[in-house]
């Protein structure tokens, strides 16, 4: 069973920041961490390694002079955020036969 | 993994899911408030028209002597219960957020204003060209009907009550059309009563928790 979870979301952020790129079309990086409540350094280190599974996508420009980089749910990110859902999902059903 | 640790993460996600899509802390006492002004400023509006003499000014509609009057007494009335009724809901809304320790100005407030704002300004740009025109027969038509489809475009970046008070301002609107002369009666009941009775539906259901 749990050969299904993915393990790029065994950690909590990288699974809350796939959770709120799954539901938006894109985020950028200072709201993610107003809303996750998370340090720069910190968020920026779980962007990275979701980024490097091609699970996101970067988008960077500027807004004026303020760089302003947006992420984006890659096709393959929001398969495999799914499926996790299902394993998840699964294992409650599980439990309960 | 225990059970518990599953369910708390899934609501863990869901919540996520839904506070970064949509914006909840509007305040349901700044609906009340608008509701009020909007009953004074109707009541106002109904001197102005009725009770300054001859009744039938409103709808003879000659450019008579003091028509200019009422037509500017009745434009700055609206202007001074659209004013109180936006700085009531931003301060309201914005005391409510601080409570809860949210941000105001987050994708979901911004979203929330671009698609409320697009018809909302819309209507308000096509009630001023009725002014100008002199039409006034349909103005408390075009107030609720664009004001109702601001509701239903903002309503899915906030709480889903909100779609329920925009349909029931757009068929108010489309009443409006169908009863000509009770134009200043359905609004207040629209923008009044309704904002009332909706900002007390949602005070109870969300606000106080």
């Amino acid at each position: 069973m749990l050969h299904n979870f993915d393990k790029a979301f065994e950690n909590r952020i990288r699974l809350q920041v796939m959770s709120v790129l799954a539901a938006n079309e894109s985020y950028d990086f200072n709201s993610l961490k107003d809303l996750l409540d998370v340090t720069d350094g910190n968020l920026a280190s779980h962007l990275k390694a979701l980024e490097k599974e091609e699970y996101i996508t970067v988008i960077k420009s500027f807004l004026g002079r303020k760089p302003n980089t947006r992420y984006k749910a890659s096709a393959a990110g929001i398969a495999a955020f799914k499926k996790h859902l299902e394993a998840l999902e699964n294992l409650i059903k599980q439990q309960k036969l | 993994m225990e059970d518990k640790e599953i369910y708390a993460e899934i609501s863990s996600i869901r919540n996520l899911m839904e506070r970064s899509t949509k914006f909840i802390s509007l305040s349901g006492l700044s609906g009340v408030m608008a509701g009020v002004y909007a009953l004074i400023g109707a009541a106002f509006a109904y001197k102005i028209l009725y009770l300054n003499g001859d009744v039938t000014t409103y709808f003879s509609m000659d450019r008579t002597e003091g028509f200019g009057t009422i037509l500017w007494q009745l434009s700055l009335t609206g202007l001074i219960v659209l004013t109180l009724s936006i700085t009531t809901g931003i301060l309201l809304t914005v005391r409510k957020a601080r409570k809860n320790g949210l941000s105001v100005i987050n994708p979901s407030s911004k979203a929330l204003l671009v698609s409320g704002g697009i018809p909302l300004v819309t209507g308000g740009i096509f009630a001023i060209i009725l002014l100008m025109r002199f039409d006034f027969g349909i103005i408390s038509s075009t107030c609720l009907i664009f004001y109702g489809l601001a509701l239903v475009a903002a309503s899915q970046h906030t709480f889903g009550d909100v779609k329920w008070l925009g349909i029931f301002e757009i068929i108010l609107g489309l009443l409006a059309l169908t009863i000509p002369g009770y134009g200043l009666y359905i609004w207040a009941f629209g923008f009044g009563v309704l904002h009332i009775l909706y900002g007390t539906i949602m005070h109870f259901k969300y606000d106080r928790k």
